[in-house]
């Protein structure tokens, strides 16, 4: 049964009474989890913060897990010592090139991932990590951080500190219609993701000097303001019309980089923004 | 090309039946007649608005939350206030659920992409409750605007009373009545360089857009795009907001505002195609994936 027609279904169910919602239910428990994708939570050095954004889909992360994703590897969440095989790793954090356990089991989710995804700025970018430089107990040795595009190849970035729980949900939901959806939906995941999976091709560097010599230099910013409302730290202003960067307080995150419509921008996805969100608010029900 | 207006559910001429909005308004009123019926009616917390900034004509984004705020911000400004800048905020120091927004065809695709792709933008997508978008052929830098007046329309910028753009001339009009139109000859190397990839006449990805172009002085084109715009605009002229006309019946009509459509990306897309081979084996960068 397609993503969309068991939705469906669902819908036309809503509306009467307990009996009928009793027995969807039955059917839930009956119906075989064996369509859902294999998702784990990688931890290297990073704050939690996209964890806890993960997390804060609230309801909606149960309704992934319930219906899309099982989680087979997670910090505290899953019972999992080594680096199981998955479909989708989420990563979160840099590496920490001074720690063998690091660098190893960042090898391993290459190994045994099917999709990389660098979650948040630390691990697309280095973010914060990368004005580290060491003499922290009880690891003061701990100084060299590299996002984990220096050391595997990776194939989609979520960026931004922290990455939104709307765009984690989003990742998953089109990592789930490209692995498991029907061809439309498959082509609808592919385009959804091929700036992101672009993105991860592009480079592990980020900071708000993209911004320059990326956009303003390139004669592409008209001043819309999208980095200045997505910049975490307030580091950007508009003078004029255009975008001034505070640099000494970039936590170089790419969120303004990545959110500029001018970066990228897909005419294959975004003029169907109704729709795709209309999809995803359903499969979310 | 036949995509040149974007998708729409219905498109008419319209004007505001509140004729303090009038008075200041660039055309029909539109913008800020929308915002103040969603504003009465809950639809809205508050709106985004290019408000008034620290110099003549120089517009800043505004959160506005009254009638009187809106009132403040009408009419065009023909320089660059980056409202998307103010998207998040709106929602935290500023605590609204319900966000409105206006702004040109670029900004829409911001918001849009803000939505699909919430790179920093968390919790803000669901909360954009209206976003009215504006035609727009090309924006200015407030030192061009600047240089136009003072140089070109020979007036200080403190004694403009109204700019306006259409039927070939850009046109200054100063508070003792002169009136000085430019040829857009003139003004077309003022514009912003960033303008000249877009790919977008009538703001597309709004909820509702609007411009003058394709209807008589005083009235707008009015482009009814989405669920939401459809639902509002239907409320807001069931309410008595707008006159309206069927646009087929007005001169010049929806034909002028295609042509334009055409001719914007017509040109955008050769200057987008140009790119490729700015260089001498080396190309500028395109966003367009």
């Amino acid at each position: 049964m397609g993503l969309l027609s068991s939705v469906f279904k669902k819908d036309d169910q809503q509306k009467p009474a307990d009996v009928v919602t009793k027995a969807e239910i039955t059917k839930k428990e009956v119906k075989p989890v064996v369509d859902k994708i294999t998702v784990g939570h990688v931890h290297m050095s990073g704050c939690t913060g996209c964890l806890v954004s993960l997390a804060d889909n609230y309801g909606g992360l149960l309704t992934i897990l319930d219906k899309y994703a099982d989680l087979v590897y997670g910090l505290t969440l899953a019972d999992v010592r080594h680096i199981p095989k998955m479909d989708v790793a989420l990563v979160e954090g840099s590496v920490c090139i001074n720690d063998k356990l690091s660098v190893e089991e960042i090898k391993q989710t290459r190994e045994k991932a099917a999709i990389v995804v660098a979650v948040g700025g630390c691990a697309s970018y280095g973010n914060i990590t990368r004005f580290c430089r060491g003499g922290q107990q009880n690891q003061p040795q701990h100084e060299s951080f590299l996002p984990i595009g220096d050391l595997i190849k990776v194939d989609v970035y979520i960026p931004g500190c922290a990455p939104t729980p709307q765009m984690i949900r989003n990742v998953c939901i089109m990592a789930y219609l490209l692995l498991k959806g029907s061809p439309e939906q498959k082509a609808l995941a592919t385009n959804y993701l091929k700036p992101l999976m672009m993105a991860a091709q592009k480079g592990t560097s980020a900071c708000f000097c993209d911004l320059m010599t990326e956009v303003i230099n390139q004669g592409l910013c008209m001043g819309c303001g999208s980095c200045a409302a997505a910049c975490p730290v307030r580091a950007i202003t508009h003078e004029f019309g255009k975008p001034q960067g505070t640099r000494d307080l970039c936590i170089k995150c790419g969120a303004c980089y990545n959110q500029c419509p001018r970066s990228w921008f897909s005419f294959d996805v975004v003029p169907e923004y109704e729709s795709i969100m209309e999809l995803i608010d359903t499969v979310m029900k | 090309m036949g995509a040149e207006l974007g998708k729409y559910k219905s498109c008419v001429s319209a004007r505001s039946t509140d004729k303090a909005i009038l008075a200041g308004a660039q055309d029909g009123g539109i913008v800020t007649t929308l915002f103040a019926y969603a504003l009465a009616e809950g639809i809205i917390d508050g709106a985004i608005v290019a408000g008034p900034g620290d110099l003549p004509w120089k517009p800043r984004p505004m959160i506005a939350t009254t009638y009187e705020e809106l009132m403040a911000a009408r009419g065009t400004k023909y320089n660059i206030s980056p409202n998307v800048s103010f998207i998040k905020e709106a929602t935290r120091s500023y605590g609204l659920d319900k966000v409105g927004i206006v702004g040109t065809p670029c900004q829409m695709q911001s918001v849009r992409k803000g939505q699909l792709y919430p790179i920093g933008l968390r919790d803000v997508g669901d909360k954009i409750a209206l976003a009215i978008g504006i035609f727009c052929m090309e924006n200015f830098p407030y030192q061009s605007i600047l240089q136009l007046a003072e140089d070109h329309a020979a007036m200080s910028l403190e004694s403009v009373k109204k700019m306006e753009i259409g039927k070939g001339k850009f046109t200054f009009m100063s508070e003792r009545g002169a009136v000085v139109p430019l040829p857009l000859k003139v003004t077309h190397k003022y514009e912003q360089p960033g303008c000249h990839v877009c790919l977008d006449y009538v703001a597309n990805l709004a909820d509702v857009s609007c411009g003058s172009v394709g209807s008589p002085d005083g009235w707008s084109t009015v482009f009814v795009r989405s669920k939401k715009g459809d639902d509002i605009w239907a409320k807001s002229v069931a309410a008595g907001c707008f006159e309206t006309k069927a646009i087929d019946s007005v001169k010049p009509g929806l034909e002028l505002v295609t042509k334009l459509a055409n001719e914007k990306i017509g040109k955008n897309q050769k200057t987008v195609d140009e790119r490729k081979t700015f260089g001498v084996g080396k190309g500028l960068r395109i966003p367009y994936i």
